[in-house]
């Protein structure tokens, strides 16, 4: 083997380690944040729900599965669980429902259509606790917005934040405002991407609109359906805010969330341990969610 | 017949299309009627009721908003800054370079996209402690600027430039970095606008991580802020609460209504990943 090869190899091969280097070293600054704050804090929240919480005296210990068992046995996290459903469930179908009916208003021929969308997407770029204060005041007994609406109809007062049976509801009913509006122009742009013509022929064939919406548009709209269910379904579980201003979670855990309790529990009572466990079960949610998500993502792909 | 009843049907579409959006206005339009008018008349609507900014001036007094505001704007530029940084050089790596461990790489990368450090406070309050970083405003931002989102977004981006372009700055003699900052920064803007405005709203509205961190009026952002003056606790009408709302969404509120349409693609393109 002639010296210039071995030689020109070598070259090659200390520029193709550099460039590795480079690489990484590019990467490095981002990479170190990202593993500190993501990748470590959730191996770690899963290690540390095997361990005790070092309280003054008692360093942390290993207790095995005590901490899950003692989650299991907490009639509290059964209950912010079944909120957290009960709250998706009454959340999301209503604002994606309503998501889908203003991206068809907004796409159509309507009156005034800029002030209409300005309108619809409005509460999206607000701060959750900015809007609650607002509608802390509407669900206010007798002085509120919504306890006059109601007395004009002869219903008597009510303390709709302070009742359980309503609190969850009333979190429900913000949620739904805050968030259509954000859900609408996903279904806009998936709209935007369907070709007027094909509508313009099937009405001249015949078809009613309403018919062409339901066998052409939905179908069509299916993968965006798709995307804003999930998106919505793993913000239903992310955002709490407004449950600091409008509720704390009460009364008795009433309109309490997963996230809010860890938050209680981290935070008010210092159980950093059973935080964590209970970090594990949402995070357990959420990878669920993101799995769906990234199927999704990747079938996406295949189409383009 | 048909047509009369059809337009019928168009006509009640129109209604509730105006409808559901003057429902949807109508907590923002109506705390500005209570910012601008004294408590008796908030829910007294008389076109004739006296005009007031008093309460945004007790607003102002009850809350140190000023301080709010700085704190905002240091958070939300600061984690820019960093973001924007750390995001391009790690996107230039994904999108041009061939190196070991890159799939690897990536994939933690989606991982963030997944689950990001909102939920995870527990953990990141027990790091940002032991960093002594607690209380600061550094401690808010530092979590989000390694953004696995801005750097899919730029990769995206990065990768649409055509390698003629790169070849055709290396043979004028440009290095990496050189290559980096003027061929491809330039034409990723787009995308780096719509990554700045989604970042910035996402930050001057974020809560439960500033709430964990932050203890003190020197560091609390305005989302904090509002959250203690608009407690009942704090003795506040609705009208001054209004007041102080208004104050503290206003910056964000008019950018959004000047460039409504960037704003709308920019939280478009953020969601179609």
């Amino acid at each position: 083997m002639g010296t210039s090869f071995k030689l020109g190899l070598i070259m090659r091969l200390d520029h193709k380690t550099a460039r590795w280097v480079y690489a990484w070293l590019l990467l490095l600054p981002a990479s170190i944040l990202m593993v500190t704050f993501t990748h470590y804090p959730i191996v770690g929240g899963i290690f540390a729900s095997f361990f005790s919480t070092p309280r003054q005296g008692r360093p942390s210990r290993f207790v095995g599965l005590d901490n899950y068992t003692a989650m299991v046995n907490d009639p509290v996290f059964w209950q912010v669980l079944t909120n957290n459903f009960l709250y998706s469930l009454g959340a999301i179908p209503v604002s994606v429902c309503l998501a889908l009916l203003m991206a068809v208003w907004v796409n159509g021929k309507l009156p005034g259509r800029g002030i209409v969308r300005t309108a619809y997407f409005t509460p999206t770029i607000l701060p959750m606790v900015a809007v609650a204060n607002i509608w802390l005041f509407f669900y206010t007994p007798q002085i509120g917005i919504l306890d006059r609406i109601c007395g004009l109809f002869g219903i008597a007062s009510h303390n709709w934040l302070g009742d359980p049976h309503t609190a969850l509801g009333c979190l429900v009913v913000l949620a739904i405002w805050k968030d259509a509006g954000f859900f609408m122009i996903f279904f806009l742009a998936a709209l935007q991407g369907i070709s007027p013509e094909l509508e313009e022929a099937a009405l001249i064939e015949g078809a009613g609109r309403w018919y062409f919406f339901r066998r052409v548009t939905l179908p069509l709209l299916m993968p965006t359906t798709l995307f804003v269910l999930v998106n919505a379904t793993i913000n239903s579980f992310k955002l709490v805010d407004h449950i600091f201003i409008l509720t704390k979670g009460g009364p008795d855990n009433a309109s309490s969330l997963l996230l809010y309790y860890i938050y209680e529990v981290a935070f008010g009572f210092w159980d950093t341990a059973y935080a964590s466990t209970l970090t594990v079960v949402l995070l357990l949610i959420l990878s669920v969610l993101a799995v769906t998500q990234f199927k999704y993502i990747e079938k996406r792909v295949h189409y383009q | 017949m048909m047509i009369r009843e059809s337009d019928w049907g168009h006509y009640l579409e129109i209604a509730a299309a105006w409808l559901l959006a003057f429902l949807w206005a109508a907590p923002l339009l109506y705390a500005t009627w209570a910012a601008f008018h004294p408590m008796d008349f908030v829910s007294r609507f008389d076109v004739l009721s006296p005009l007031t900014l008093d309460n945004f001036r007790s607003a102002w007094k009850v809350a140190p908003f000023a301080r709010y505001f700085l704190n905002t704007f240091m958070l939300v530029s600061m984690t820019l800054t960093g973001q924007l940084i750390l995001c391009t050089l790690a996107a230039y790596a994904f999108a041009r370079f061939e190196f070991p461990g890159k799939e690897t790489a990536f994939i933690l990368v989606l991982v963030q996209i997944m689950i990001m450090p909102d939920v995870l406070i527990v953990q990141n309050y027990l790091t940002t402690s032991k960093l002594g970083l607690v209380d600061t405003i550094l401690g808010i931002g530092l979590p989000y600027m390694g953004s696995a989102f801005g750097i899919f977004l730029l990769r995206q981006a990065f990768k649409q430039v055509p390698r003629e372009l790169e070849e055709a700055a290396r043979v004028e003699g440009a290095g990496w970095f050189s290559i980096l900052l003027k061929v491809y920064v330039p034409l990723a803007r787009p995308t780096y606008l719509a990554y700045g405005l989604v970042s910035v709203s996402y930050h001057w509205n974020n809560f439960l991580w500033p709430v964990v961190i932050t203890n003190s009026t020197n560091t609390r952002p305005l989302t904090v802020g509002l959250s203690i003056f608009g407690a009942p606790e704090s003795g506040v009408n609705f009208s001054v609460i209004s007041a102080g709302t208004l104050l503290a969404v206003s910056p964000l509120l008019i950018a959004f209504l000047l460039f409504q349409r960037q704003f709308v693609q920019s939280f478009m393109r953020s969601g179609i990943k």
